[in-house]
């Protein structure tokens, strides 16, 4: 069994986003084993993109903050590697291409795999572009998440039969952020994609709230909280933890009893 | 598989969400392109309304101040709005309408493809909304209060750099959330396909009618086609019947700003190198990292990180040559060709213009240089005098 996929074996998945190097690297080391700590069965760590075109205010402003300390990826696999040393919470990372094709995907997935990190999101790669980057992801074993959204219509077919680890249905039109009500029928595309795979499936954009993490499990394999997440750190900055620890149990609870 | 590659560059490198909306858009766009009401629909269109065909001048004082070649100019600032913007704008809106979208967006860096397209939006009857990076409202106010009259809503964009860049970016997102009855009216040609190729085919009547006006007058090729880049729309449009005609020079010219040494520049092929970004693989301006890097140039239209796919693979194949004009000899060539020919030429045309004087003395007076003045000038007025310290 893929390895993203065992974490979804026998009980609902909490999957929580976080942008590296907001604010500051040492923190999101921190913020990364605290979340771990209070039920998140995945971490999806962003690498900062001056121009995420898939990512609402919210998210964007984070990869801005994150910017202007002038981390690279170098200090952000550094920082992985310091929370290997407590922890084996199973991570992806999720970015943009621009950054990778910079830094070479060789050496980018070379060292994916040296810090055991087994995915990557990457919302400006749809699966006709994936050649871009699969030569080298294979080559070291890490998982490109397949995202499905409410306008892929025919194109699920094809998407959820080649899906790995986990699928990411994106829950809305348009970008990453909070919402306060989800008006797609998403439980009929659960439904149809669960015709076709028994790869989870984790659904995100717009959820923030307890009740509407345990309503979409009651469907779904897993749900993914982002923007609403990188609001509590935006308020708290360098004081988060605890906050993060509350919402973080919050959420897991609401999920786990279902 | 990739589709819509020029070399290695172009693709679709989008969302999912928009996978469905571009891929509707390169079906109905191939129905259509050879559609002959459709086509008999745009003809009609680009010479009752746009005022096609553009005329192609002989700039006879200019070119006696200068000796050496003749020079034409392909006078794309008579078309109505003012620029050769129309030619794409008129082919999209036209597409979106036959494929019964109701509300058309667009970005805007100086304002001129957004008012092309609340133009094009007016007469057509469709809903337009604009994108416009906030700095770029506050330096063009003038285009804003122009596509309000038009019936356009603008929005000012305040992400990023709050430019050019920002606006195409909020302007992805907003047809993401939104891309049912929708159609993005891309300016240039660029982002993912099939637009590189649609703005292409659109403007592409640039360089049909000079190949027949310059055979009509002089009955033969010309030596050189200069027009300036910054996503690459006029200059494709201008050297797309060449490219066949390997004895026509084809030269892009890339806003230089301060200079190529500076950070304050444009000029991607210059400065830039291989990158994916807003939905295509080309040439971008970026840091070591990956971050895409803010730009500048005077001209508003030509201060963009990136530069369209195909022109990427021009400069690959060495088909097409791209070279830098700063702020100053674009400012020197606004003046020239003000002063000799009392035809003042959009702060972006003048950076080709530049090249054009600068290339002239040197040729033969057989040869022939046709320069594309992709816009006129009286946006731009303002500015340099701005530039030159006067206050107006």
């Amino acid at each position: 069994m893929n390895k993203i996929t065992e974490i979804f074996k026998d009980k609902k998945t909490l999957i929580v986003y976080l942008t590296a190097g907001d604010p500051s690297l040492d923190k999101t080391k921190e913020y990364i084993l605290t979340i771990a700590k209070n039920g998140a069965g995945l971490i999806e760590i962003g690498i900062p993109f001056s121009d995420p075109i898939a990512e609402g205010e919210t998210i964007q402003n984070a990869m801005l903050r994150a910017l202007s300390k002038n981390i690279n990826l170098d200090d952000i696999f550094n920082m992985v590697l310091e929370v290997r040393k407590k922890s084996n919470i199973a991570l992806t990372f999720m970015t943009y291409l621009n950054p990778l094709l910079s830094y070479g995907y060789d050496k980018f997935f070379k060292k994916c795999h040296e810090t055991r990190i087994s995915g990557v999101i990457i919302p400006d790669m749809p699966f006709e572009e994936q050649s871009e980057i699969k030569k080298f992801s294979d080559r070291y074993g890490i998982t490109i998440i397949t995202l499905i959204a409410p306008t892929s219509k025919e194109r699920i077919n094809i998407l959820a039969k080649q899906a790995k680890g986990f699928i990411y249905l994106v829950s809305s039109l348009g970008v990453t952020g909070v919402r306060s009500k989800i008006t797609t029928n998403i439980d009929t595309i659960v439904l149809e994609i669960k015709k076709i795979t028994e790869t989870p499936i984790a659904v995100g954009f717009g959820i923030a709230t307890a009740e509407q993490a345990k309503e979409i499990t009651k469907y779904a394999d897993g749900v993914i909280i982002g923007s609403a997440v990188v609001k509590i750190i935006e308020e708290y900055k360098e004081n988060a933890a605890s906050k993060l620890a509350e919402y973080v149990s919050k959420i897991k609870k609401a999920i786990t009893i279902n | 598989m990739s589709k819509g590659k020029f070399g290695i560059h172009g693709g679709q490198y989008v969302p999912e969400t928009l996978m469905n909306a571009i891929n509707e858009l390169d079906v109905s766009y191939n129905h259509f392109k050879n559609d002959e009401q459709f086509n008999k629909e745009l003809t009609f269109l680009l010479n009752e309304y746009a005022g096609r065909p553009s005329r192609l001048y002989y700039a006879e004082n200019a070119a006696n101040k200068l000796g050496g070649a003749k020079i034409y100019l392909k006078r794309e600032d008579l078309n109505h709005t003012g620029s050769h913007k129309i030619n794409n704008v008129l082919g999209q809106i036209l597409l979106a309408k036959k494929i019964g979208k109701k509300r058309v967006i667009a970005e805007t860096g100086a304002g001129q493809h957004g008012v092309a397209t609340a133009t094009a939006a007016a007469l057509l009857d469709m809903e337009c909304e604009i994108f416009m990076g906030e700095e770029d409202t506050k330096r063009q106010a003038l285009n804003v209060f122009r596509m309000q009259l038009l019936g356009a809503k603008v929005y000012p964009v305040t992400s990023g750099t709050k430019t050019l860049k920002d606006a195409v970016s909020e302007t992805m997102r907003e047809w993401s959330k939104r891309s049912d009855d929708t159609f993005y009216v891309l300016g240039s040609v660029m982002g993912p396909h099939p637009y590189p190729q649609i703005v292409r085919d659109f403007q592409s009547v640039i360089s049909k009618e000079i190949k027949e006006q310059l055979f009509e007058k002089e009955g033969m090729l010309p030596s050189v086609v200069i027009a300036c880049v910054g996503g690459g729309s006029n200059s494709i449009g201008a050297f797309y019947s060449f490219i066949d005609n390997k004895e026509v020079k084809l030269i892009g010219c890339e806003a230089a700003g301060k200079g190529i040494d500076t950070f304050e520049t444009a000029a991607t092929i210059a400065k830039g190198r291989l990158g994916i970004f807003h939905g295509m693989k080309s040439y971008f301006c970026q840091t070591e990292s990956g971050q895409i890097a803010p730009v500048y140039s005077i001209s508003a239209g030509l201060d963009y990180p990136g530069i369209g796919p195909e022109h990427a693979y021009l400069h690959d194949t060495k088909r097409a040559q791209y070279v830098s004009v700063t702020d100053d000899e674009a400012v020197e060539a606004f003046e020239f060709l003000s002063k000799t020919e009392g035809i003042i030429p959009a702060i972006e045309s003048a950076h080709a213009m530049y090249y054009a004087m600068k290339i002239a003395p040197k040729m033969k007076k057989n040869e022939i240089i046709v320069v594309c003045v992709s816009g006129r000038g009286d946006k731009d007025v303002a500015m340099i005098a701005k530039y030159k310290g006067k206050k107006v």
